[in-house]
């Protein structure tokens, strides 16, 4: 056994871990992120993995990967580039090559790197003595074979070996971040409790990865240890976005009174959100799996109708297919939240990537004139209090919200400061005075909404739809200069909103060189870039946002005291756009990229640098 | 329920009534509105959706709540009410293209799932809002605006699709007849769950005298059959003639004549789960078979409302999350002091 060292003690750590897309990857990073929350470190997860449940075995393309940043400070991003890259084939680390950083540590299941898997990676020969005569710490780990030792007493089956063997790499990593193994151990009780070979599997296996790493001098005198980070105090858990989504419209239903309906139709990467709320019966919610995206979106607005919270989830092509039920809940003036997890576009793309290249299907992809309100969440964590207020605007202001996430805040998971249901809003619909004549499109004077009349109640029977309607009266009306009055009261309904949202804040300086402007889930990127250039005496700020349509009332008084404006997204330019259009006087520079993948923090300060150097 | 009596006229709406002169979906208007006093259901309590087309403006043409949707999706916005507030009493009204071209995924889906809706499908075989374009139960062969040499493709059967779909209420009328409608609607609305009556009308404008060849007053009687369930299958002028099945398949006879006696003729069973029988009678048609009306088939099953109400009320009884502060909690929690 190698001689026990002292630890070296580190700011923060990014582990990658990779394999066949049914090496059980994501649960192994999952188990390591879930872990180093427990002791109290800030984390920032990034599962990365292929739209095929059972891509072709050892080729790249079937790489899954999960990546995280583990530190003692705040971690707002899931790193660039690894300290720690784990790869269960040939195929992973051929994948991966380009995000480990120098120095690294790559930990190989040498077992896999036979002459088949090596070619069907594509390498012509064996790439490790590259790697190990290259800036890296090759860590070739018999990983098969040992968790084939390891279970001798129990198995001999070939799968039930192939199934546990990333819990021997999840093992090693333990050790070299001295992390300790209960917490997986609960999980494997609390997961394979009924079955309790499976369970003694997982356990021995994890056991024999901790104990092999302890043995290996390259790892044993580079043991690593990341101490909690200074947190507010409280109860903390891990979410990620959809999750956090998913409780956000609950904490709305509560807070409004009202009992929650969401139609949806199973869609990449939106599909948990459906799949955790329809768990959630024991608070009462009506989930309706639907036939089709467009049966999500009108059941969800029948049950809005009827008097429920109503919400759809979705993702960009589903969101193409609710248009025109969009436009109708416009038309009604119905409350309805409507969930876009964004992914690489158009048509199929990249299911399982991200991408923010729907911000203008979501403004403007309607037949008419059909403004809707439009947030973005921009943490996995946020995405609850967006998801909360998009459901308190849209009911209380009775219009379609289209709530913006993506395919890296929807995975991705951070700790998360539980918070109180007492501190959060009453949500206070406006629901028709009974008493008086129901007038279906008589409009409250401040935010000229109409007013909720839920079938059931009598004496307010009224009909909507989607033709135009005479305002006030709400009958079917041709009458040209009425639908010019409605269609001003349904664009202005939704300007108002602006006087409700928060005043758009700005981090760094109040005047300045350069202003980076982000939206949504590229927030943790920015943030840690403009951080860094800050703390390098850079005259650097950022204006992130998360409230789109309507803007904030004081963009162009922030937008005023800067020289230089860069918006930075993952599309080709649509926030830019927008924005030239709401607010035309000023000069947007732009960086954008597409590749199914977030920002890393090194090409935004790349670039930024590049931008204050130019005169 | 029954405490309220209403009349036919309380549940009709002061909009004028935009269908053409002579439109068969006249007299659905006045058999549903008769349904509806009979049926005796709060007015506030009934909505009444629909989707696109001639027939779908039947809401505005009822003082009870409403939505007019968008073309084919009633269903599905009809679902969404009846789910989110199951003491409702919804209808849903359609057309044949409404129902089986551009909704027929939400039709069938509605049907399969047994919601608690009563679906009535106005038939006319064409196109009518749109100004006469085929339909999906056009006639094969019809010359329309848009086939102006004939349609190449089969009609749907909607009885057959109901039934394809694991219908568990399939019934038949025909606009002039007011009375059978309003029976049939009544029967439709109390029945629990996907009730589809499809209502054969006249589009005087575009399609005129579609049905003309057995609805006709003048041999309506030889050339359809009124079931009624646990009764024979007895139809004719002269209440003469019957079903009977012969080898596996259904034959008209004449009481009396080449042997059958009334001892012969089939009686219907609509509670009857297997579909055979309903199959072959909704897709009995002239000159073979005399077109079957009534209810055909009433087979009584859950309804997806009542499933999810009782699966909420089951979990929540013994849930150990009770709010969403308990929620947040669960799980995987640590504290930092």
């Amino acid at each position: 056994m190698a001689e026990k060292k002292k630890l070296i003690e580190k700011e923060s750590v990014v582990i990658r871990f990779s394999g066949d897309s049914g090496d059980g990857m994501q649960l192994t990073g999952t188990q390591f992120s879930n872990t180093s929350a427990l002791l109290g470190n800030d984390v920032s997860t990034f599962p990365d993995y292929p739209a095929e449940i059972r891509a072709p075995q050892g080729t790249v393309g079937g790489v899954s990967g999960f990546q995280l940043h583990f530190g003692n400070d705040q971690v707002t991003t899931p790193g660039d580039f690894c300290d720690v890259l784990v790869a269960m084939n040939p195929a992973a680390l051929k994948a991966n090559t380009r995000w480990i950083k120098p120095g690294g540590t790559i930990i190989v299941n040498i077992d896999a790197f036979i002459d088949k898997n090596i070619e069907r990676a594509g390498y012509t020969e064996n790439p490790l003595p590259e790697f190990k005569k290259g800036d890296f710490n090759v860590v070739e780990a018999p990983i098969t074979t040992l968790t084939q030792e390891a279970l001798k007493d129990i198995t001999t089956d070939n799968k039930s070996i192939l199934r546990t063997r990333n819990m021997f790499a999840l093992g090693m990593t333990y050790f070299m971040f001295n992390l300790p193994l209960e917490h997986t151990f609960t999980y494997f009780k609390e997961k394979f409790g009924k079955n309790p070979d499976v369970m003694n599997s997982n356990k021995l296996v994890l056991e024999a990865g901790y104990h092999y790493a302890e043995t290996i001098e390259a790892l044993a005198s580079r043991r690593v240890n990341v101490a909690p980070a200074k947190q507010k105090p409280g109860t903390y858990r891990n979410i990620n976005g959809n999750t956090a989504t998913a409780w956000g419209l609950l904490a709305a239903a509560e807070k409004a009174n009202l009992e929650l309906f969401l139609g949806s139709y199973p869609i990449t990467p939106a599909t948990e959100i459906l799949a955790e709320l329809s768990g959630r019966k024991d608070l009462g919610v009506k989930t309706f799996q639907a036939e089709d995206e467009i049966a999500g979106i009108c059941t969800a607005i029948g049950a809005a109708y009827g008097g429920d919270l109503a919400a759809t989830s979705t993702s960009g092509p589903g969101l193409s297919l609710k248009s025109e039920a969009i436009g109708l809940a416009v038309m009604t003036e119905l409350p309805l939240v409507i969930v876009n997890v964004q992914r690489g576009g158009p048509s199929t793309g990249l299911p399982t990537k991200t991408e923010q290249s729907d911000l203008m299907q979501a403004l403007y992809g309607r037949n008419g004139e059909c403004s809707v309100v439009v947030i973005a969440a921009s943490t996995p964590s946020n995405c609850f209090q967006y998801a909360f207020e998009s459901a308190k605007i849209a009911l209380e202001h009775m219009t379609p919200v289209i709530l913006l996430s993506d395919g890296f805040l929807a995975n991705g998971s951070e700790p998360w400061r539980i918070p109180s249901m007492k501190d959060f809003p009453e949500i206070k619909p406006p629901y028709a005075k009974k008493g008086e004549k129901y007038q279906p499109y008589a409009r409250d004077e401040k935010f000229l909404n109409r007013y909720w009349a839920i079938p059931g109640t009598p004496g307010m029977e009224h009909r909507v739809g989607g033709l135009e309607k005479m305002n006030i009266t709400g009958t079917v009306s041709y009458v040209p200069e009425n639908h010019q009055v409605m269609s001003n009261f349904r664009e202005e309904k939704v300007e108002r909103v602006k006087n409700v949202i928060p005043k758009q804040t700005v981090y760094g300086a109040e005047k300045g060189d350069l202003l980076v402007v982000g939206w949504g889930g590229t927030y943790g990127h920015l943030y840690n870039t403009v951080k860094n250039m800050r703390k390098a005496g850079k005259d650097v700020s950022l204006c992130h946002f998360n409230y789109i349509n309507p803007l904030p009332t004081n963009v162009a008084e922030i937008f005023a005291n800067y020289k230089r404006i860069v918006v930075c997204e993952l599309n080709f330019g649509q926030f830019a756009n927008f924005l030239r259009i709401k607010h035309p006087q000023f000069n947007y520079l732009q960086y954008n990229k597409l590749v199914g993948l977030p920002f890393t923090v090194h090409e935004l300060e790349e670039h930024f640098t590049k931008i204050l150097k130019e005169k | 329920m029954a405490d309220i009596q209403y009349k036919p006229a309380d549940f009709k709406s002061d909009q004028d009534v935009r269908w053409c002169p002579g439109c068969g979906d006249h007299a659905i208007l006045n058999s549903v509105l008769k349904a509806m006093a009979n049926i005796g259901c709060p007015k506030e309590k009934v909505v009444v959706v629909s989707g696109i087309g001639c027939s779908s403006r039947f809401p505005y043409y009822v003082s009870t709540y409403g939505f007019h949707g968008i073309h084919g999706r009633a269903p599905a916005i009809a679902s969404g009410l009846k789910t989110a507030n199951p003491d409702l009493c919804v209808w849903q009204m359609t057309g044949d293209g409404d129902a089986l071209a551009i909704g027929g995924n939400h039709f069938i889906h509605a049907v399969r799932r047994n919601i608690d809706l009563n679906i009535v499908l106005f038939n006319n075989e064409i196109y009518g809002l749109t100004k006469g374009q085929y339909s999906p139960t056009s006639k094969m062969g019809a010359k329309t605006k848009t086939s102006p040499y004939g349609t190449v493709e089969a009609p749907f059967r909607p009885g057959e699709l109901v039934i394809g779909a694991q219908g568990h209420f399939f019934a038949r009328t025909i606009d002039v007849m007011v009375q059978l409608s309003s029976d049939i609607f009544e029967e439709a609305a109390r029945f629990k769950g996907a009730a589809v009556v499809e209502s054969l009308v006249n589009c005087v404008i575009f399609n005129d005298g579609t049905h003309e060849i057995f609805t006709s007053r003048d041999f309506r009687d030889d050339r359809t059959i009124v079931l009624k369930h646990g009764e024979k299958m007895i139809f004719g002028k002269d209440k003469d003639k019957g079903l009977v099945l012969d080898g596996l398949k259904l034959k008209a006879v004449t009481i009396g004549k080449d042997g059958y006696t009334i001892d012969d003729i089939l009686v219907h069973d609509a509670h009857q789960r297997n579909p055979g029988v309903h199959l072959m009678l909704s897709n009995m048609s002239y000159p073979d078979l005399p077109v079957a009306l009534g209810v055909i088939r009433a087979v009584k099953g859950d309804s997806y409302d009542q499933k999810v109400t009782q699966q909420i009320a089951e979990v929540k009884q013994k849930a150990k999350i009770k709010n969403v502060d308990d929620l947040l909690n669960s799980g995987n929690t640590w504290v930092v002091k």
